[in-house]
This record gives C-alpha cells, sequence and structure tokens, in this order.
C-alpha cells in the first residue's frame, strides 16, 4: 500500500501509548551520511514534481496558440478539423469514447481483481497461490499489441453474442442499443473488456499485496468472535485493504485512460457526419488512440497543437481521477494503521 | 450462563509435530484458572483448543476431548464457528480493529450475529463498555478509531468486544504481557468483577498475577528440548503457590529455572 498510495505505515503508526509518529526532521543526526542522503532523497523528489510541471507547461505553451486559432468551442464541439486556414476542433467524442472504456474495464477488472487477491490470499492452498499469482503477474508482461491483435482476431467473434445478449435484456437504455454496426468486436464495449483484462494484473497484484499485510492479530480478532470465513474477510481484510484497493483501482483507471495501441487495433473509427450515439455498442476514438492515429501527419504547428490540445485533457482528466483517490483515502486516514 | 471446560487425555498437533500430549483438567464455572509455565511449554495452545482457534494455524489439529458442559467441542457435528460465539477470546497483544471507531468494534461481534436495531446495540456497547471498565473513558468519544486508545484501553475495548455476544467463557492469552503495571492492574481488577459471570482461563508469564487473581493454576512445562509440552499438575492456585506436589512446579515458581 505505502508505494503506491505514497504514505508509509510507518507514518501513521502511533509511537506507542499517544506519542506523535516519528517526524523525519527529528530522527536526523545531522552526520555527514545523513546530509548526503536526506540531499538526495530531497533531490529526487524534486526532480519529479519538477518533471511532471515541465510536462504540464509543455502540454499548455503548444496548445494554446491552437486553441486560440480554434473556430469551434474545444469543450462542447464533436467536429476534428485541425487542420487548415479555420480548424475546428472539440473532444467531446474523444471524451466520450475514452471515460466510456475505462469505466467498463472498471467496472469488470476491479470487483474481478479484488475476487482473485481475495482466492490468492485467503482461500487458496499454499501449493496453488504462489502459481496462481505468478500466472496473473505474466498478464501484465503480455504487450498490449498482443492484446489488440487476439481482442480483434480471436476473442472478438465470441463478442457478438454477448452484445445481442446486452441489447435484448437491456437493449431499451440508450446505453446497451446494439445494431449490429459497427460490429461487435470494433465497439466501444468490447474495447472495454480487452482494457480490464489489461489491467487486472496490476490490480490484483496491488490488492493482493494490501490482503496480505492484513496483520494475523486482526483477522484472529474477527474468527474468535464467531466469524465466518467470509464474515473476517468483511470485518478485517477488505476494511484494512481499502485504501490498497482505492490505489488499485486507480492505478487501473490511469492505465485504462491512457491505454493506446489495443485500443486504436479495435475501435473502428466514426465519420464526421455521424449522429451521436450514446450506446457503448458504438465505435469511435479515445484521446489515445486519436493522436496515435494521426502521430505521422504532424506536419503544422496548428494541427499538432490541436492535437496536443487534447492530450492535455488526458493529462488534466488522470489528474483529477488520481487527486479524486487521495481525497477518499485521506477522508478515512484517522481510522487506518 | 457460565460453563464447566472438561479437557481429556488432549494431544494437539502442528501438522505431524505434537506441540502438547496428555492433557487432561476441570475448569469449574464462574472460576478464573491460570496457566503458566515457562515459553514455547503449549500453555497457549491449549487455550487455543478451547475455542477452536488453534485449527485456524495451517496443520492444526488434536486428539483427545474438549467438553463444555458435556458437549464435545470437538464433535464432527460441531461447527468451529458456533464454538467461537460461545467461547470468547482476548489476545496477547491488543488487537481492535483499526479501521472502526471504538462503537463498532464493540458492537462487531453483534453484527456477525445479524443484530441490527440501533437501540439495542448502543444498550450492549454501553453495557459491554461498563463492563469493561471503560465506559467513563470514552463515553464521549465513541466515534473515534479505537486504535487511537492508549493500549491498557485498547485492552479494555477488546475485553469488552468479547463480552459484547455474552460468551460462556472468556479466554485470556496473556493479556497484560504489553501492558505498564497500572493499565495490568486495572485488567486483573476487571478479570475478578467478570468472574461473577464467566467462566475465565488466563494464560500468564507472571506468576505474581496468577496468584493474584486464579483460583485454579495450571502448570505445564516441556518433558525435555523438542518433546512435546505436558501438564505437570493443577490445583488450588493456593496450594501450588505454597505447597505443590510436584518437584518441578516448586522449582518453576521458586524460580529455580524458567
Amino acid at each position: 500500500m505505502s508505494s503506491i498510495t505514497g504514505r508509509s505505515a510507518i507514518d501513521e503508526l502511533p509511537g506507542g501509548d499517544g506519542r506523535p509518529p516519528l517526524e523525519a526532521d527529528r530522527a536526523s543526526t545531522g552526520r555527514l551520511g545523513d546530509r548526503i542522503f536526506g540531499g538526495l532523497a530531497t533531490g529526487s523528489g524534486i526532480f519529479v514534481i519538477a518533471l511532471v510541471t515541465l510536462v504540464g507547461v509543455f502540454l499548455i505553451a503548444q496548445a494554446v496558440p491552437s486553441l486560440m486559432n480554434n473556430n469551434v468551442n474545444f469543450l462542447t464541439s464533436r467536429e476534428w478539423e485541425p487542420a487548415g486556414a479555420e480548424p475546428r476542433f472539440g473532444i467531446v467524442d474523444l471524451l466520450w469514447a475514452t471515460v466510456t472504456t475505462s469505466l467498463i474495464a472498471m467496472v469488470i477488472a476491479v470487483p474481478l481483481g479484488v475476487a482473485v487477491a481475495l482466492f490468492i490470499t485467503q482461500y487458496a492452498p499454499t501449493w496453488l497461490s504462489k502459481p496462481a499469482a505468478a500466472l496473473v503477474d505474466l498478464l501484465a508482461a503480455v504487450p498490449s499489441i498482443v492484446y489488440g491483435f487476439w481482442g480483434l482476431q480471436v476473442a472478438g467473434q465470441y463478442f457478438e453474442p454477448v452484445a445481442k445478449g446486452v441489447d435484448s435484456v437491456l437493449g431499451w437504455l440508450p446505453f446497451f442499443d446494439y445494431t449490429g454496426t459497427p460490429s461487435a468486436k470494433s465497439t466501444l464495449a468490447f474495447a472495454g473488456v480487452i482494457l480490464a483484462i489489461m489491467i487486472l494484473p496490476i490490480i490484483t497484484a496491488i490488492s493482493r499485496e494490501v490482503f496480505n499485510q492484513v496483520p494475523t492479530a486482526h483477522k484472529e480478532a474477527a474468527l474468535a468472535l464467531g466469524a465466518t470465513k467470509w464474515e473476517m474477510i468483511r470485518t478485517a481484510v477488505l476494511p484494512f485493504g481499502k485504501p490498497g484497493i482505492i490505489s488499485a483501482a486507480m492505478l487501473g483507471l490511469g492505465r485504462a485512460l491512457g491505454e493506446t495501441l489495443a485500443v486504436t487495433i479495435l475501435l473502428s473509427g466514426l465519420n464526421a457526419s455521424d449522429a451521436f450515439r450514446s450506446t457503448i455498442f458504438n465505435g469511435g476514438a479515445t484521446f489515445a488512440s486519436k493522436i496515435a492515429l494521426a502521430a505521422n501527419e504532424f506536419d503544422s504547428a496548428q494541427k499538432t497543437g490541436a492535437y496536443i490540445a487534447a492530450g492535455l485533457v488526458l493529462f488534466i482528466l488522470t489528474f483529477i481521477v488520481n487527486a479524486a483517490a487521495r481525497v477518499v483515502i485521506d477522508r478515512r486516514k484517522a481510522f487506518t494503521e | 450462563m457460565a460453563k464447566r471446560i472438561d479437557v481429556k487425555d488432549l494431544d494437539i498437533y502442528y501438522g505431524d509435530f505434537k506441540a502438547v500430549e496428555g492433557v487432561s483438567l476441570t475448569v469449574e464455572p464462574r472460576s478464573v484458572t491460570a496457566f503458566i509455565g515457562p515459553s514455547g511449554c503449549g500453555k497457549s495452545t491449549v487455550l487455543r483448543t478451547l475455542n477452536r482457534m488453534h485449527e485456524v494455524i495451517p496443520g492444526g489439529r488434536v486428539e483427545g476431548k474438549v467438553a463444555l458442559d458435556d458437549q464435545d467441542l470437538y464433535a464432527s457435528s460441531m461447527d468451529p464457528v458456533a464454538v467461537r460465539r460461545t467461547v470468547g477470546m482476548v489476545f496477547q497483544r491488543p488487537n481492535p480493529f483499526p479501521t472502526m471507531s471504538i462503537r463498532d468494534n464493540v458492537a462487531a461481534g453483534l453484527k456477525l450475529n445479524g443484530v441490527k436495531n440501533k437501540k439495542r446495540l448502543d444498550e450492549v456497547v454501553e453495557a459491554s463498555l461498563k463492563g469493561a471498565n471503560l465506559w467513563n473513558e470514552v463515553k464521549d468519544r465513541l466515534d473515534k478509531p479505537g486504535a487511537g486508545l492508549s493500549g491498557g484501553q485498547q485492552q479494555r475495548l477488546c475485553i469488552a468486544r468479547a463480552i459484547a455476544v455474552e460468551p460462556q467463557v472468556l479466554l485470556m492469552d496473556e493479556p497484560c504481557s504489553a501492558l505498564d503495571p497500572i493499565s495490568t492492574l486495572a485488567i486483573e481488577d476487571l478479570i475478578n468483577d467478570l468472574k461473577s459471570q464467566y467462566t475465565i482461563v488466563i494464560v500468564t508469564h507472571n506468576m505474581q498475577q496468577a496468584a493474584r487473581v486464579s483460583d485454579q493454576t495450571a502448570f505445564f512445562n516441556l518433558k525435555a528440548t523438542g518433546q512435546p509440552g505436558r501438564l505437570v499438575e493443577v490445583d488450588d492456585t493456593q496450594r501450588i503457590f505454597s505447597n505443590p506436589s510436584e518437584k518441578a512446579t516448586e522449582d518453576y515458581i521458586s524460580g529455580r529455572f524458567g
């Protein structure tokens, strides 16, 4: 949990009866080794902050001139004609596709990942838990281009009946209307499914790590009160792991939002003239796939700037997601060890 | 409410390793029995078999009989979860649930039993905290995290949590070993109060504590290094500390070894 939330468990452990936790500065001795290491650590911290700031500054500096030339509202327009003397570009379609695919991925991968982690840490016998964990980790090692190809060539055909099934049950809702064009494997929904598989190992690995850290004392406390295994998990394991699960979900979401190759391969593009449809069984382009598809056409500063503006929105989106996660975690801070 | 414990010819194993052998003893209702003995002699292990917490450790199993008022705890029809609801336990290190408030910690067991009525929960929380001599110290901050209390308060919170489900028996595994003398005194006073309602078994390393709180004392020892632990003798506390029948007991309590 610590490496993910940026907060070490030590920071929050009271130093014995009621004493406040040790603070870094008071623990320092002022010796040479201490100062060198302290300087290195501080420097690394500043370096990372500077890096993020510079990326932000670069994106803004490149995007602003193009945005000034834009002839439609960047935030509300569906058009995407960034070239020419009178550029018109807006992000509504991109934002919709990005958020939809990522949310679908989250809805599938978070419960599944947590369940897999619970199985590995709490239910599986010892001989099985290690190989199972390694196998899930292996999913993370598969390159995203392979997922894209596999989705398109193999798994996609099996998604057709799924899409039809969802349509027949929930098709009356505008979100689940499946018309057959584009075909099921080229839709936002299927891209979301593939994304879910891609972020599953991250979510599982982090959740597993956190569940493993649940102190035996807490688990035994629950069991001694007469909790069944599932009740023990609900009383001791899940609450302890909650900040970790949130971190895991946010890291997964970050990956899903920015994932490029697999999505680019899978999604079928829309024509500029197509009317907007709110169904998940539609094609489209995410921020990342749109930029990737246009990568070899960045011939003018104006055009490049438009795409960079799209990238900036993705950057801000990811930033907001992470900030929100931090707020959620901090609100319960007093209740975590 | 309190029940009698009968242990007969109990052997305890971790996998193939026999940790304790041949324990037989009886604990009367509404009495305090202390388990004493050197480290590693199996007294905590024996304690954990009394509510089937021993099985939680992989490979943990027993042979022999443990009965609560003639009810065999290890009968095949017996659900370990039900046993643990009847026989409560307090651990060596205070272990309140860190994500729960003081109130929720005490109510945790009831909620597991499906009690939802808020009024009843509040009543039980108050009664249990009073029973654990903690009410006056925490009544104004029931919604604060339980982990924010001092060690001694946390341990009394754990006792409140254990008695909130109204068990028949209360097991305590060195409940004062992580506490200072003042907190220890508070817990010992509490044990004296609880005795009127519960059957209590306490493991302790502190022989003065055993002498102060218990009616009956059981002395455990290893036969030899690498051999299983065994019960050397069990008798009235007064007798054990003044005139024990076994030489080993006398050597141990007089500080000649251990």
